[in-house]
């Protein structure tokens, strides 16, 4: 009877006051956060403890599965480097990947605007046949709406996937410790900053594209290397880094230092964010990930991402300690040190 | 990246703060209010109040455009955009800042056609896109943007776009440092100059700080060398008993400014009588408004402007910590009721306010020190 009270969703109270749904929302930062701790999490989730991670751990008949969901809603279809189509097989799959999983199987749902033309369509789906080849993922089903012309922006892409763990890893922030090495897979800020050149609503422009691929390949190389010694794991996706060391760091109750001239930039997106006031380290990524590693398994780990395929650029990117617990922080060579925060607000509406 | 990574170097910069920790006399307190709050972004992102010397305190002056801005005046400008086939344009800074009915954002949320530019062009040219509607610019700054809100408006003149006009809102420099000079409760040593505002008027409007009221001020870059090699240069004269105006950002500063961007804004642009500041009243002569030859393009004129007036919640110190008399984290609401997503006080909107910089990169920094003190 208890049991049954305890699920009873009118009972259940909810955090979140925000009056109405904004862009920031969806931008993957704070208000994002509270949105699914503040409303999701109590009345879908009920008690299931623990952090959010970027996939579920779903146990099957005794066989422990990942599984995870993602909708790309990106403007425009296609930009330099990648198009909606392979940001959204690379998405799940990256998702699946740096929560210890490989995918398996993915299901697709495509909503579609009328109007639609066909070869935009069909660009798409090969680019998502491509992307799933690639990635070494099998597409087993999929849904598809239509809505009226005006009532969507071309089309949105859904995929939920599904994985098996891999051996060796356990991803939980609260086995971090103080010493920890944070590793980052290469240059942050590539996918945000095409995305907002692509837009052409800015007078300036770049040799830059999209960063979206695959990390799996590079998390299976890792997780060889280093096996228990990798702690935690997450894709920068919206929000940037700064978003998902803070959320570590929340997670775990420790401090996130950061090297500032340790952290990999190409000059094209720092100029562009220097230019528009942005900071790289809140500019969402598609095929990047952050892990925190043990420091007796970092030199391991360094070696083998840098043999696998675009993994030469790995970088030890800070280190975990005891203080400022909760929060990041950003130290310069000149000893200047800055407390950075989750992204605020959504200076990038829709880039995934 | 050229032109940035050179006033980042570590080694020089270590090289300038053992000059400063040198210059600083341990007896004496150095107040420096840097006036700009692109000044005041850059002390925070780069830290350099831990490299700085206990004894200089770095103030956070009104130079933030979107901070100083009264709320009524948000009000007035998205009662215009309310009206049907009008589009709201305005820089990205303008759109978190809340009215009393919600910020622009909240408004474009609510179905209003609100687009972010970056410049006063992009929203001629979405006037042109859109011949069947009427764009509004929401203009704000210093000197700094007046000049290309003022060319803009004068090449919508020359090519007769009527569907477009410009909710003027520029303010000038010069009367906001007055105002605080005037201020009974500050006591200031020296100025940092804005840098950005000077590229345009130069620094013969500072001449009065220095020779009226004994006050050296150095027009600063942005980079952490800059503005560190600019308080060596306060110091300096601090130390010698001096009050000189002195341009550190050479590699950008005219003297004599910029006459064709100067030549721009008198030909749009006249001085109001008054205008409200944000937590520091009225100011005369502070403002900008359009002139007559203008009035097609001048949205004040052009529509029914309620001229709404809000007072500022009674509890926030904007005025105070505007004026350097308290710092962000003194004011009662700070961290609390007033945080970057919720602000409740515009130096919390904006990331050139000094409450956003304070509360993004420092506070809780400050914090862990203190905690750290305790138990010490």
């Amino acid at each position: 009877m208890s049991s049954r009270i305890a699920t009873d969703a009118s009972l259940v109270p909810i955090r979140f006051r925000d009056p109405q749904i904004e862009m920031a929302h969806g931008a993957g930062g704070k208000a994002s956060r509270r949105l699914v701790e503040g409303l999701f999490a109590p009345l879908l989730f009920g008690n299931s403890p623990g952090p959010l991670g970027d996939a579920a751990l779903v146990d099957i008949g005794g066989t422990n599965v990942a599984i995870t969901t993602d909708s790309f809603v990106v403007k425009p279809l296609t930009f330099p480097g990648g198009s909606i189509g392979e940001l959204a097989v690379n998405g799940t799959v990256n998702d699946l990947a740096v929560s210890g999983a490989k995918a398996e199987a993915l299901v697709v749902t495509y909503v579609l605007e009328a109007g639609l033309p066909t070869p935009v369509l069909e660009a798409e789906v090969r680019a998502m046949a491509r992307a799933a080849q690639n990635a070494g993922v099998r597409i087993a089903g999929g849904d598809t709406k239509v809505v009226e012309h005006g009532k969507a922006d071309q089309m949105y892409v859904t995929t939920t996937g599904i994985g098996h763990r891999l051996r060796g890893v356990a991803i939980d922030p609260g086995s971090v410790r103080p010493g920890d090495k944070i590793l980052l897979s290469g240059p942050i800020g590539d996918h945000g900053i095409t995305i907002l050149l692509a837009r052409g609503e800015l007078d300036f422009e770049a040799d830059l594209h999209s960063d979206t691929r695959s990390v799996l390949p590079l998390v299976e190389a890792l997780v060889r290397a280093a096996g228990p010694g990798v702690r935690w794991m997450r894709d920068p996706t919206r929000g940037g880094a700064a978003t998902s060391l803070n959320e570590l760091a929340r997670d775990c109750g420790l401090g996130i230092v950061l090297f500032e001239e340790q952290i990999p930039v190409r000059d094209a997106v720092r100029g562009a964010c220097e230019l528009l006031g942005l900071d790289p380290l809140h500019i969402a990524n598609e095929g990047q990930f952050l892990a925190v590693v043990a420091p007796e398994c970092i030199d391991a780990a360094i070696n083998a991402l840098s043999l696998v395929s675009g993994g030469e650029a790995v970088q030890v990117i800070g280190e975990v300690r005891e203080q400022p617990s909760g929060s990041v922080v950003v130290t310069t060579l000149y000893g200047g040190s800055r407390i950075i925060d989750m992204l605020v607000g959504d200076p990038l509406p829709r880039i995934c | 990246m050229r032109f940035v990574d050179e006033f980042r170097d570590p080694r020089l910069i270590s090289k300038t703060a053992e000059e400063i920790r040198r210059l600083a006399s341990p007896g004496r307190h150095y107040r420096m209010m840097e006036v700009c709050g692109g000044h005041t972004h850059a002390i925070y992102r780069f830290g350099l109040k831990d490299i700085l010397p206990e004894n200089i305190e770095l103030i956070h002056g009104p130079g933030c455009p979107v901070c100083v801005l009264p709320m009524g005046r948000i009000d007035d400008g998205l009662s215009v955009a309310q009206q049907p086939d009008v589009i709201f344009a305005a820089f990205g800074d303008m759109m978190r800042v809340p009215g009393t009915q919600g910020s622009p954002l909240e408004h474009k949320a609510r179905g209003m056609d609100v687009r972010i530019v970056y410049s006063p062009s992009d929203a001629l040219k979405l006037a042109r896109l859109n011949p069947d509607k009427h764009v509004m610019f929401f203009a704000i700054g210093f000197e700094t943007t007046a000049p290309s809100t003022a060319l803009t408006l004068m090449r919508a003149k020359a090519e007769g776009i009527r569907n477009f006009s410009v909710f003027c809102n520029h303010v000038t420099i010069i009367p906001a440092i007055r105002a605080i000079l005037d201020s009974p409760d500050m006591r200031l040593d020296a100025f940092i100059g804005p840098g950005h505002v000077s590229t345009v008027i130069g620094c013969r409007p500072y001449e009065w700080i220095a020779a009226n009221e004994r006050k050296p001020i150095v027009v600063s870059g942005f980079e952490p060398l800059d503005m560190l090699q600019s308080v060596v240069m306060l110091l300096h004269q601090l130390n010698l008993g001096e009050a000189k105006v002195e341009n550190q950002y050479k590699r950008v500063v005219p003297w004599e400014g910029n006459r064709a961007a100067l030549r721009a804004m008198a030909e749009v642009f006249q001085l109001r009588p008054y205008f409200e500041w944000r937590g520091l009243g009225f100011i005369s002569q502070s403002a900008l408004r359009l002139r007559d030859a203008y009035a097609e393009w001048d949205a004040e004129q052009r529509f029914a402007i309620p001229g709404v007036r809000v007072t500022d919640p009674k509890a926030a110190q904007c005025g105070e910590v505007l004026k350097g008399v308290l710092k962000p984290h003194q004011c009662k609401l700070f961290g609390r009721e007033c945080t970057p997503e919720h602000p409740i006080g515009a130096l919390m909107v904006s990331s050139e306010g000094s409450c956003a910089a304070y509360h993004t990169y420092e506070h809780r920094k400050a914090a862990m020190v203190t905690s750290l003190n305790s138990i010490a």
